[in-house]
Formats: structure tokens, sequence, C-alpha cells
């Protein structure tokens, strides 16, 4: 972790102590900035006019079904991808990172699905891996072990015993401890893929807490998430992306967690299964005529009209936070 | 897990009163070498039931002397293996450098020394091409140090033919520098009228500059997470090519170590020793608790590992019975071994 030759000024250690201030809300520069980026592999276009922001004690998060392209826009942010079209702007300058460890240095961190952690290792050891406290060859343990207990605490995350292998936590306390790993060592926007995917109901529940916990330490989170129900209570701002392309970019104040949930869905392709299902006849009539009524209780019907369902969502999308 | 989360108490820093729920007998069931220290008490028990020999001090020297000439390469092959490798030439490699360093310095006429230096040399590359090879191809380690293994034994057994027209090589007590190596190398003292060997000494020191070097040291870090998880290492910063191709090469030092004390002991050396050594060293690292599929195990382990072996093989000796049966054992050993690793670690993980 020691290239101070091309540290930005203020480097890392620093998102910890206090936050940049600027961002606070939507006033400031915001941390990350995404305008009309797009990405092409060859003749594939994986994005297109992708805009995005998040600022310090901000929460984006970025809901999409498979595929929608979701990855992508996390590669880009995080530094392993170029975009092909379009601007990167980190705390207002535009950048082009060449890889990960370039993001990492202003300040970008990403927590991946694996995690990056060594399931048989202790915590401590996982949290400092690749950065290890100490002079030359030799660690300071008790420094180490008692720096990750704090860090951890300060998530609100209370583990029993630092010394534990870190494949012995939860699914969701091993997440927290990768979040907290990458605030310590001095992240200011973290991004994190599908946090919650692989976890029950309680232990989403937590990470959703860590995710607020984050913001409030001034952090700048972008969360990508396929479910509108643990996107929307931490939410600040939404993008849904559906088949590489923005369907929408909303503040929390303008769109309810209904509505939320009915773009997730795809209100008119829920319509349309539900007519397939009908038409099947017996018990999936039965599914079809509820799944119908559950489209029409979230106010989402598609007008029939499936083939441009980015009309089905509402006007006002499009007066929020475009530049 | 949530309860803990849901209940913010006065964050106590040290002396967490939970930690206490876990006993000490599962504390100490769940290191890695559990299992093997188990076995060694029962392995000494047995014989010090049937072999009355096997009781006095002077046999229990000897029996550390097998030991480490087991336990000095046990050693690195336990780094090897929490590293996530594996090392099949090291049996015969430690044959290799001896070969090198009594052909070159006889066929030379040179000091004993300038053998012992050039066959340092030759250890540490043969270890630097296992490391390298496996970095740079990705096939596993296992592959690659079995074809090492074959033609190191191939050129030990041929060259020393070609060369002397025996198969060992040619008596080198009458070099200079002879006796100041011997000294050094294979050396051995009187404590309390028992003779102890050297290597022994030096045995005990790499165990403690291993352990250390693995629970104190972030290379051990390293090497820890170079094992359990290469990817996510590399992820986060570590040099994992460097910290494999490193290990290779503690390997190598210690074959030329090894090497050296056998030679200066015995003052000549056969070409075809050594095959058969490197599953021994395996055995020992996999007895004292290293996962074969690495991230896990301790130098200590690897050592007691070592220690069951040298009591085996001296044990078998000391009860009269036909020392053939010693293979019997070592397969015995590895089965049991295994089998309640398996079992320790499963009660181990229950309880925690």
């Amino acid at each position: 972790m020691s290239t101070p030759a091309q540290d930005p000024p203020g480097g890392r250690h620093r998102a910890t102590a206090d936050a940049p201030s600027a961002g606070n809300g939507n006033g400031g520069v915001p941390l990350v900035k995404l305008i009309n980026a797009g990405k092409r592999y060859g003749a594939v276009i994986a994005l297109h006019d992708i805009n995005l922001e998040v600022g310090a004690r901000e929460v984006t998060c970025v809901l999409g079904d498979n595929g929608a392209g979701k990855s992508t826009l996390i590669k880009i942010i995080a530094g392993l991808h170029q975009p092909s079209s379009g601007t990167y702007e980190v705390e207002g300058t535009p950048v082009r990172f060449s890889s990960p460890r370039e993001a990492l240095e202003r300040g970008i961190a990403t927590v991946y699905q694996d995690l990056a952690v060594v399931a048989l290792m202790p915590v401590w050891r996982n949290f400092f891996l690749g950065n290890e406290v100490g002079k030359g060859l030799r660690m300071d343990i008790p420094a180490m072990k008692k720096m990750c207990k704090d860090e951890l605490l300060a998530m609100g995350i209370d583990l029993r015993d630092v010394d534990q292998p870190i494949g012995t936590l939860s699914g969701g306390e091993r997440q927290c401890v990768a979040i907290s790993r990458a605030v310590h060592f001095g992240a200011k926007v973290l991004i994190l893929d599908e946090p919650t995917a692989a976890l029950g109901v309680k232990q989403s529940g937590v990470v959703l807490k860590y995710i607020i916990q984050a913001r409030e330490r001034g952090l700048g989170v972008i969360f990508i998430t396929h479910n509108p129900h643990h996107a929307y209570p931490v939410g600040d701002r939404f993008m849904l992306l559906n088949r590489g392309a923005s369907i929408g970019n909303f503040e929390k104040g303008q769109i309810t967690r209904d509505e939320l949930t009915g773009l997730m869905a795809g209100g008119a392709e829920l319509e349309q299964l539900s007519h397939e299902l009908e038409s099947e006849g017996g018990a999936a009539a039965e599914i079809g005529r509820s799944m119908e009524a559950d489209v029409e209780e979230l106010g989402i019907t598609g007008q029939h009209d499936a083939g441009t369902d980015a009309a089905s969502a509402p006007a006002r999308q499009e007066g929020s936070s475009h530049p | 897990m949530t309860q803990t989360a849901e209940a913010p108490v006065a964050p106590p820093p040290r002396a967490d009163e939970r930690v206490g729920r876990k006993s000490p007998l599962a504390r100490m069931l769940a290191r890695p070498e559990a299992g093997a220290i188990a076995g060694a008490i029962v392995i000494y028990i047995f014989f010090f039931i049937i072999a009355p020999p096997f009781r006095s001090a002077a046999s229990f020297s000897s029996v550390l002397y097998v030991t480490s000439t087991y336990g000095l390469m046990a050693t690195p092959i336990a780094l090897l293996m929490i590293g996530g490798e594996f090392d099949l030439s090291a049996g015969v490699a430690v044959t290799s450098s001896a070969l090198c360093a009594s052909l070159f310095s006889y066929e030379f006429t040179t000091n004993a020394w300038v053998g012992v230096l050039v066959a340092l040399a030759l250890s540490l590359l043969i270890g630097f091409i296992n490391g390298w090879l496996v970095i740079k191809t990705g096939i596993p380690s296992f592959l690659i140090t079995l074809g090492m293994f074959f033609m190191l034994q191939g050129i030990n057994i041929a060259l020393t033919q070609t060369i002397t027209n025996q198969v060992s090589s040619p008596d080198i007590s009458t070099l200079q520098g002879f006796s100041s190596a011997q000294k050094v190398f294979a050396s051995s003292f009187t404590i309390g009228g028992v003779n102890v060997r050297i290597s022994i000494i030096y045995w005990i020191v790499f165990v403690i500059i291993a352990t250390w070097i693995l629970l104190r040291t972030r290379v051990g870090n390293w090497i820890f997470s170079a094992g359990g998880n290469p990817v996510s290492a590399r992820a986060v910063g570590v040099p994992v090519a460097r910290v494999k191709i490193g290990l290779f090469m503690a390997v190598g030092f210690m074959a030329w170590f090894t090497g050296m004390h056998t030679l200066f002991l015995f003052n000549t050396i056969q070409s075809a020793q050594g095959i058969g050594n490197e599953f021994v060293y395996i055995i020992a690292a996999v007895v004292g608790g290293c996962l074969l599929t690495g991230g896990y195990g301790s130098a200590v382990g690897a050592a007691i590992g070592a220690l069951i072996f040298g009591m085996v093989n001296q044990g078998i000796v000391y009860a009269g019975w036909n020392p053939n049966w010693f293979q019997f054992f070592v397969g015995a050993l590895l089965l049991g071994a295994i089998l309640l690793n398996t079992y320790i670690r499963r009660r181990a993980e229950a309880s925690i």
C-alpha cells in the first residue's frame, strides 16, 4: 500500500477522520460522477448513456436485474475497465484509471461479492492482509488486533474474538468486516456489489445497517442490488438499469417504494406473464390472476405496450438529477 | 450473530466475557498440531511399554537424531504446504546437493567449502526453477515437482556413475576444509553422558525460526493467504508469486543443509539415496496438521509429525521387529492422522 509517488493529495487514511465536507447532500462536488458513460465490447454495447453520481454522506443505489449491466458499471467505477464513451469524474476532475489500484489510491474501494477474504485466517489477519502494521518484517500484533477490534466496533460490529477464522463468521458479518476494512484503509467511496444477495432477511438487515453507518461516517456508497426492498430504506438516489441503459434516475423524495418495486419488476412484463399463465388454465391461471391483482395494486400497469417499458416509468424521472 | 449487533453493550476492549465460553480443551484442540501431539503421546507410551531399551536417555537422543533428519526438511515443506504447494523433489534434492558438493570439490580438488557453496547455489536454483515454473505455467506443483523428482534422480545416479564408475561419491574426508565443515554440519557433543548430534539443535532452531516467520511476521501472513485464497490475496496486494517462489527456495536451502549434514557425517553419499523421503516429509507435515489444500498448518506440528516418525523408526528397532514394518507404520500413521485431524477439526469448529 505504499506508493507515495503517485499518491494524490490527501492520500489514504483520511476519510475516516473527517469526511470531505464538500458533498454534504446534493450541494457540493460529487465524489464520483459518470456523465453519459458507455461501454462497448466490440460490437456489443454493454452500457450506454449512464449518468450516476454519489457525494459524501450519500448512498446511491443501482438497481437492475441479471444482465442489466451492473457488473460492467462496477468495473468502470472500480477502474478495471475504462468507459468507451462519456466522462468519469472523481471529485470534479475527469479521470482515466488504468487499474483498480489507481482507483483505490483515489479512495474508491470495491467490496466484491466474494469479498477477497481468506476463510481459514483469523479476522485480524484478514483485516490487515497486504497492509500489515509493524516495523520491517515483524508485525505489531497487539496493535493490529486492537485496531481491528476498534474499527469493527466503530462500525457497530462487536466480535467476540478477532482471532477466530473469518470463515466462522456469518455472511453478513464477513461482509461487514470487508466493508470496515475498506473504510479503515482510507476509502471515500465504497462500491458494494450485491452485498445482500446471498443473505437471509436478518443478515441483510445487518448489512443495510452498516451501509448507513458508512454513510454516517462521511463516505459515499454505491450500493448495487436487484432488491428494491433493500435499496429503498438506505438509498438517497436510485438508478435503474435495464439492458445496459438507465431507465430512471430518482432522488428519494421523487419515488415511493411501490413505484420502485414496480419499475424493478417491469410492470408490463409481469402483466404479460400473468396473461400467459391465465391462458394455461388450472392452477397456473389462479397464480396468473393473483399476479394481475398485484400488478394493479402496485399501480404499474404496463398499458399493454411491452416494447417500450421505459415509457411506463413516471414522466417526472427526467426532471431529477441529470446534469 | 445478529444478537451481537442488536445489543451494543458497553464495548469491553479486552477480556470479552463471551470469549470464556470456549473451553480451554476446545481451544487446544482447535490448534493445527493437536492431533499430532495426541498421536505422539500414544506412540511414545506404546514403545515405552513394549520396548524396554526405548526408555533410556541415550536411545531418546538417537530418536531425536533420526527425527531431526526428517524434521529439517519437514519444516520448510510444512511452510510450502501452508503456502498451497507441494514439493515431491525434496527427497532427492537433498542427495543432489550432497553429490554436487562432494563431486565438485573432489574432482576439482578444491577446499570442501567451495563444494559446499556450489551445492548451495545449485539447491537454491532447483527451488527457484520449481517455483518459477509453477507460477509461470499455473500447472499444479505436484506435476512440476514430480518431473523435477525424476530428473534429479536420473542425474544423481547417472552422473555419479559416469564420473566415479561407482554408485556412490568418493570419500572426501582428505580434502582441505573437510574437518571444519564437518564441525559445522555434523558434529556432536555430550550432555550428561548422552551423545547429542548437532543436527538436533539446528532442527529446533529452524522450527523456531519458521514458527516466528509464520505467526509473527507479515511474510507469515502472506504465506497463509497465498495458500488459503491466492486470488483474494493478490487482490489485496500480497506478492503471491514471490512468496511461493521464496518458499520453494526455502525448501532448496534446507535440502542443501540436510545434504551437507549427511555428507559430512558419512564422508560419502549414495547416489540413490533420498528416494521416498519426500513422502515422509509431506506426511510429517500432514500429520502435524497441514491441510493438503493449503492455508492451514504449523511448523511445530510438522516437527511433532517428524518426532512421531523418529519414534516409530527407532522404536521398531528397539522392539526387535523387522524394520520393514516401518513402511506399514508410515501408511497407517498417515491414514490415522487424516482421520483424527478431520474429526478434531469438525469438533473444534462445532464448539466455536
